[in-house]
């Protein structure tokens, strides 16, 4: 039952040399071979796998290695890997291999971390469901008619599968948190430029962030304290001292003050998740929390804020995608504007379409001062409310959607009830916060429910904390899909 | 407001996009419905509200003028669809 012990529990096992990393690892291969209906990864190269292993075995037997050396983890397939296929879940890249590392995946490799493969995921990272993917769509584990979340669906479904210990993933407006929350696992969007976007394909790079999707709260803080810390590459990484949430998982939370933001408790909200929170929160008062109301009067602009700044940043970035110099290229095109229109007509799927539409609308001549100028003029709005907020608490809590997850097909053809999924997500972003989305229960249908705490600026320690905290008296977080217990 | 087909291929052109007569009514139909949820953004009040371009409002850092990469001109052009010489091909430009 290696798929059910925590990272602490694997890596003191590996130390001790009583389980090696290419046991560990060739246990997590055979689990993805086994659900591969989940079609939770894109790539899995099981020689690199066994390479990386032998190699963290070795530097293990030395006795002096990192405490995530030998742990094997799933990248999304958004983070460039050297010599393995990084598609970013489109067919203009499915010819792409990255002759570079993204610093993440350095960091991780550096660390000692096995690379079991490449998960799957909305195309560029634009979705809620992981339905937009070119290589289609990832299977919720604890329902296969639903869908795991997006856009990090692949890494959600195979860490609520038990395909992989820990994953990384990336939010732009809920990525991490809304899969997370699909499949019952702990998801951490750090704070804006914590973490560095070097070598992580592009959508809208002012609300970007990459951060672990895992199954609890320690073993997050773990991968992030590892991810984390100033990159010289990319110039909006944070100048801070490195991540250290590990080290205050155990600090108390009593005097914690929680803000309860009355715009995330209105109607509209799924009754069975308001109750799910309604019972955490009496649990952390339990342990010595306090709440209070407070306003976040601008929160319903955020989603047509999002829906301007988003997609103004995605079609100014993939507009490097030219079929010049890397990705696909359509056959036998006639002149340049030819080349240039059919690869990216032929490359990109019909929501990265939109999105690029929607952005160079926004941002056409005439337009600008209505739309993308508004938007940041709202940003700055939402961000204050945070700012105020965070005056009278230490973490704002609420639910992390308002539904549990939906059925496979039930939004595609809807582009708006899709995009409100990230109505409680987005503003963490737009404002460059720190969230974390925690399992804390299940709805009648035997869904997860998932439950988000915000936090200022660079206190995701504080977030892992009460969450860990939480994770201590609870056991949401250890639930697994029947199927994939054993 | 209204997005029209027409609309539509005009806004693909500055993406750079090509679409069909049968997807440009499907698409001037969702971004009428997207525009008009954006469109909200008009109930809030933000005559005297800076911009916000980027949540760390501080000065980007910079770093001494000197070369830290190294060349990797092979190793990018592997990955080009079409590369002869040193040089990415595409079809002629100038007659």
């Amino acid at each position: 039952m290696l798929h059910t012990l925590s990272l602490v529990d694997l890596a003191s096992r590996l130390r001790d040399r009583s389980l090696s990393a290419v046991e560990l690892s060739q246990h997590f291969l055979d689990r993805i071979d086994n659900a591969s209906k989940l079609n939770a990864f894109i790539t899995v190269d099981p020689e690199q796998v066994r390479t990386q292993a032998e190699s963290a075995d070795q530097i293990l037997s030395t006795g002096d290695s990192h405490v995530l050396c030998g742990i094997p983890l799933a990248h999304k397939d958004i983070f460039c890997t050297e010599g393995m296929k990084t598609s970013c879940g489109s067919k203009m890249l499915d010819n792409f291999i990255s002759p570079y590392d993204a610093t993440v995946v350095k960091r991780l490799a550096n660390a000692g971390m096995v690379t079991l493969g490449k998960t799957n995921m909305d195309e560029f990272a634009m979705g809620s469901s992981n339905e937009t993917s070119w290589y289609g769509p990832v299977l919720n584990p604890w329902s296969e008619q639903r869908v795991p979340g997006g856009s990090s669906g692949g890494s959600a479904a195979a860490v609520g599968a038990r395909l992989a210990p820990i994953a990384t993933g990336t939010d732009t407006g809920g990525s991490i948190r809304q899969p997370a929350a699909f499949c019952g696992l702990t998801g951490l969007k750090p704070s804006y430029g914590r973490v560095s976007r070097y070598g992580m394909i592009a959508f809208a790079s002012s609300l970007d962030q990459a951060g672990p999707i895992a199954r609890s709260c320690e073993d997050a803080a773990l991968l992030l304290d590892a991810m984390s810390g100033h990159d010289p590459l990319d110039s909006t990484s944070v100048n801070n001292d490195p991540s250290t949430a590990s080290a205050q998982l155990a600090n108390t939370i009593s005097g914690l003050r929680i803000g309860l933001p009355k715009q995330f408790f209105e109607d509209g909200i799924d009754p069975e998740i308001s109750r799910a929170v309604d019972v955490a929160i009496e649990t952390l008062k339990s342990l010595g929390a306090t709440t209070v109301e407070v306003d976040l009067p601008n929160s319903a602009a955020g989603i047509p804020c999002y829906y301007v700044i988003a997609p103004a940043e995605a079609s100014s970035n993939l507009s490097r995608f030219d079929g010049v110099r890397y990705g696909y290229r359509c056959e036998d095109p006639v002149d340049l504007a030819d080349l240039y229109e059919r690869s990216r007509s032929e490359g990109f799927g019909a929501e990265v379409k939109r999105r690029i539409m929607i952005g160079a609308y926004a941002l056409s001549s005439g337009y600008y001062d209505a739309y993308y100028l508004k938007a940041q003029r709202i940003r700055r709005l939402i961000s204050n409310d945070f700012d105020t907020a965070f005056e009278a608490c230490d973490v704002i809590l609420g639910p992390t959607t308002p539904t549990t997850a939906f059925g496979l097909g039930a939004k595609t053809d809807d582009p708006i009830s899709m995009y409100l999924n990230d109505i409680f997500t987005n503003t963490v972003n737009l404002a460059g916060l720190p969230g974390l989305s925690l399992p804390v229960g299940f709805d009648n249908a035997g869904l997860p429910i998932g439950m988000q705490l915000i936090g200022k600026f660079m206190q995701e320690s504080i977030l892992l904390n009460v969450g860990h905290q939480y994770q201590n008296v609870t056991d949401w977080h250890k639930a697994i899909p029947q199927e994939y217990q054993a | 407001m209204s997005i029209t087909t027409d609309d539509v291929f005009a806004i693909a052109r500055l993406g750079r996009l090509r679409i069909n007569d049968k997807d440009a009514s499907h698409y001037a139909e969702s971004l009428t419905d997207i525009m008009d949820l954006v469109a909200q953004m008009n109930t809030v009040d933000t005559n005297t509200i800076k911009p916000m371009a980027h949540p760390q409002d501080v000065n980007l850092p910079l770093r001494e003028d000197k070369v830290t990469e190294k060349n990797c001109r092979d190793a990018l052009l592997q990955i080009a669809p079409s590369a002869e010489k040193g040089l990415f091909l595409v079809p002629r430009v100038v007659e």
